[in-house]
């Protein structure tokens, strides 16, 4: 477990993430969420959650980016509606930016746990033989109630996209 | 980990959220407002295993499965809608979506 290189590949993910939210191609802003997502398994190694860094990679870098991929496929990337969208963001970046610096505001107010030992080395790392015997054992509901989530997700994509009148039958 | 490179790291995840948030609603591409949901959802997804590594506890990485299940549904019913709402709306302005009418 080493805290530093953990806030190191952190502070990467927040500076790619920042490229994410202002790039205006779809494509660039893909690939700068493809940086913050791998440094955040780096970083998820680094504190020892070594089954959360793996699963990081293969199902959000691996998965959800790709299901992303063949959708930016039917985006107009062309340089006209590109001005377009750089423009929308120009105009108005400053209100939703004031509004998201409001929701740090508490975080001025952090004076740090009252009589912590802010040298003392604390946590350990995390096994996947741990993470397994919890899902299992006491979530085992939770477990459940997910994936039943995931099952309403795929009947309710699986209704939307297909051809014709989506309120039909059949 | 001390307990300064704690805090650290719990300040991080919360910029994290921050700008996901902020793409959210600086953003009129459909697309890039769903990319910035994702970021958005990244910041939670830190703090939990940031948590569940200072104290040792398993369930930080339970929480972040259960994040990347419900990020998972999330991008699937979203993009469906997108490609459904695509072809009545224009996806590049979340605004011509405001009347949910045809």
């Amino acid at each position: 477990m080493n805290a530093t290189f953990a806030l190191w590949a952190g502070s990467l993910a927040l500076i790619s993430a920042l490229l994410v939210v202002t790039r205006a191609s779809v494509v660039h802003a893909l690939i700068w969420l493809l940086v913050t997502l791998l440094s955040l398994s780096a970083s998820f190694f680094a504190l020892g959650a070594s089954f959360a860094g793996a699963a990081q990679i293969l199902i959000y870098a691996g998965a959800i980016l790709a299901v992303f991929v063949f959708v930016v496929m039917t985006v107009d990337a062309s340089p006209k509606a590109l001005e377009q969208e750089r423009a929308r963001l120009g105009r108005a970046w400053v209100p939703p930016a004031l509004v998201a610096a409001l929701v740090l505001v508490p975080l001025f107010a952090w004076r740090g746990a009252p009589g912590a030992d802010t040298a003392a080395p604390m946590g350990a790392a995390v096994s996947a033989t741990d993470l397994g015997m919890l899902l299992f054992g006491p979530w085992a509901a939770v477990v459940e109630i997910a994936s039943g989530l995931l099952l309403a997700a795929l009947m309710g994509a699986r209704h939307l996209g297909r051809r014709g009148k989506p309120e039909g039958r059949g | 980990m001390t307990e300064d490179s704690f805090t650290a790291l719990m300040l991080l995840s919360t910029a994290l959220f921050v700008v996901g948030l902020f793409g959210v609603l600086a953003r009129r591409s459909i697309l890039i407002q769903l990319l910035s949901l994702e970021v958005a959802l990244a910041g939670p997804s830190l703090a939990f295993i940031t948590a569940g590594a200072r104290h040792a506890d398993a369930g930080g990485q339970a929480m972040f499965v259960m994040i990347l299940i419900l990020a998972a549904a999330e991008v699937a019913l979203g993009l469906a809608l997108y490609l459904r709402l695509r072809r009545t709306a224009d996806g590049t302005d979340s605004d011509s979506l405001s009347s949910l009418r045809h």
